[in-house]
């Protein structure tokens, strides 16, 4: 069974990486879109094998379903789906290889210090992560996150209905001198 | 606990459902033609078989010798994977749904469902919430301005009513304590069906479900008379037989579901006496059910695009939330 489930999870891993770096060097937006898609699906699937339907199906309603429909929407509305050959931000490249390598070394120290420090991880039951136990934790331990999310959340989607809500007084201003 | 038998039941249970889904298509088409054609004092089709019964057939075979086009311009890779995105998760989507109660054949105990997890209701908001991309994705590879027209409307219909639908999924949830679709149908069974105790929820579900799948009164993404076809206007052959597949299992499946949701699922006379009855009698609800949607499509003109979203947005969605607080109040008053 660890054979089995090595070779599960380095074939989800390379799923994983691959879409990812497909995302980020395809010169179409909307292929690096649904590279993204995958990659998120496939996520989904590393925690249904760690026990973790709710999030599972969560990560693909949430950000399959709703965000990156969104993105592929507004990609296919402006018809912006083709990347221009030149760099819009001078030696962007150069900076961003220099952080991903910090960004890669800070990955290791942490795993190299954790490993020392943090004995055999206590392993956890199925019903853990039943959709009872994420509700309960959510409204109890987790109850100032959750409601500061929530507030986040709901200043956001009114600054949205704000910035789109038609300004009445220039319409007319418009129509009068069009008259 | 996993043995070959149990692999094997899954096997068998999975394709019984996929050869079901695909016989039902066929056979939804004949009786949606038929049915139509009574309300509209026609026949119908007739000639194919005993009472135009083997129309499907022919209508099959015709696609099947149909030259398959792709335009010059479009995104041939994309073009030939929508029509398939667009069938998987129709297809898969019922994989929580209970058909009866446990019944031992050939004297081994076999659940009449593939899989009864405890997040039914939210793998059933996941499939529906990845349908929208191959609708979206035929629209803009097709490289047709009537097609993308259609994908763009289709993918703002179905997001803005996913979140109706999601909170009228909540109503029968919260009264049952549980995401599970057998446990729905088992609390059903100790009570009324829950289209009694949430009228409201039923109603939103119902509108809402049939906007997802783009079918009439709510069929702007595919408005004949301004888009021509909408999304799947340069589709032709069984590719175009795959959309037509999609949106007519989409149906069943949006049958199957307020059925288990809101009419008590396999629940009915008897049932716990004679397991065989249950699927008889979700069957029996299904078709009832898929009757309504074609007397629906008959009966009601398309709604106007602006119109559509308003009722999304502005009705639909905050009655639903309503409907989520005044039950989820009344189930804590009450207990």
């Amino acid at each position: 069974m660890p054979v089995i489930g090595t070779i599960f999870y380095a074939f989800l891993a390379i799923v994983a990486v691959g879409t990812a770096f497909g995302m980020l060097i395809n010169r179409n937006a909307i292929y690096s879109a649904l590279f993204l898609v995958l990659n998120f699906a496939t996520v989904a699937v590393l925690y249904l094998a760690l026990g973790a339907p709710f999030i599972a199906l969560s990560q693909i309603t949430v950000y399959a379903g709703a965000i990156m429909v969104l993105f592929l929407f507004v990609i296919t509305l402006l018809g912006a789906e083709k990347l221009p050959g030149y760099e819009p931000i001078k030696g962007h490249r150069l900076v961003a290889i220099g952080l991903a390598i910090v960004f890669i070394a800070e990955l290791v120290l942490f795993f190299f210090f954790r490993n020392q420090v943090a004995g055999p991880i206590p392993l956890i039951g199925p019903e853990f992560a039943s959709p009872r136990n994420i509700g309960v934790l959510m409204f109890t331990e987790y109850l100032l996150p959750f409601e500061v999310v929530a507030f986040i959340l709901l200043s956001a989607t009114v600054g949205a209905i704000m910035l789109t809500k038609p300004e009445r007084k220039v319409t007319t201003k418009l129509s009068q001198q069009q008259d | 606990m996993i043995d070959a038998a149990l692999i094997w039941e899954w096997i068998i249970k999975s394709l019984i459902l996929i050869i079901f889904l695909t016989v039902e298509f066929m056979y939804v088409t004949v009786y949606e033609r038929r049915f139509l054609a009574r309300i509209q004092s026609r026949i119908g089709p007739n000639r194919a078989g005993p009472f135009g019964l083997l129309q499907p057939a022919a209508d099959g075979l015709k696609l099947i010798f149909k030259e398959e086009l792709i335009p010059a311009n479009a995104d041939k890779f994309i073009f030939v994977l929508a029509p398939i995105i667009t069938v998987i998760p129709a297809l898969i989507v019922l994989a929580v749904i209970p058909w009866g109660e446990a019944m031992v054949i050939f004297g081994r105990q076999v659940n009449l469902f593939i899989s009864d997890v405890n997040v039914a209701v939210v793998y059933i908001m996941a499939v529906t919430s990845i349908s929208v991309y191959g609708i979206t994705l035929a629209g803009w590879s097709s490289n047709n301005k009537y097609a993308l027209l259609g994908g763009l409307r289709a993918t703002a219909q179905m997001i803005s009513y996913e979140l109706a639908l999601g909170l009228a999924f909540m109503g029968p949830v919260v009264l049952a304590g549980s995401l599970s679709m057998v446990d729905i149908v088992r609390a059903q069974q100790g009570s009324l069906w829950y289209v009694v105790l949430q009228p409201a929820a039923f109603l939103i579900y119902f509108f809402a479900s049939i906007a997802e799948i783009n079918r009439a009164p709510f069929d702007m993404p595919e408005a004949e008379q301004e888009l021509t076809a909408g999304y799947h206007a340069e589709y032709s052959g069984m590719k175009f037989a795959l959309f037509f597949m999609a949106e007519y299992i989409k149906m069943v499946a949006i049958s199957v579901i307020g059925a288990t949701l809101f009419f008590g699922g396999f629940d009915g006379p008897f049932v716990d006496q004679i397991p065989w009855l249950g699927p008889i009698y979700l069957l029996a609800k299904v078709v009832i059910y898929l009757g309504v949607l074609i007397w629906v499509r008959a009966t009601w003109p398309r709604i106007r695009y602006d119109r559509l979203m308003q009722l999304g947005w502005k009705i639909l969605f905050p009655l639903a939330l309503l409907n989520v607080i005044i039950t989820a109040v009344v189930v804590v008053l009450v207990n």
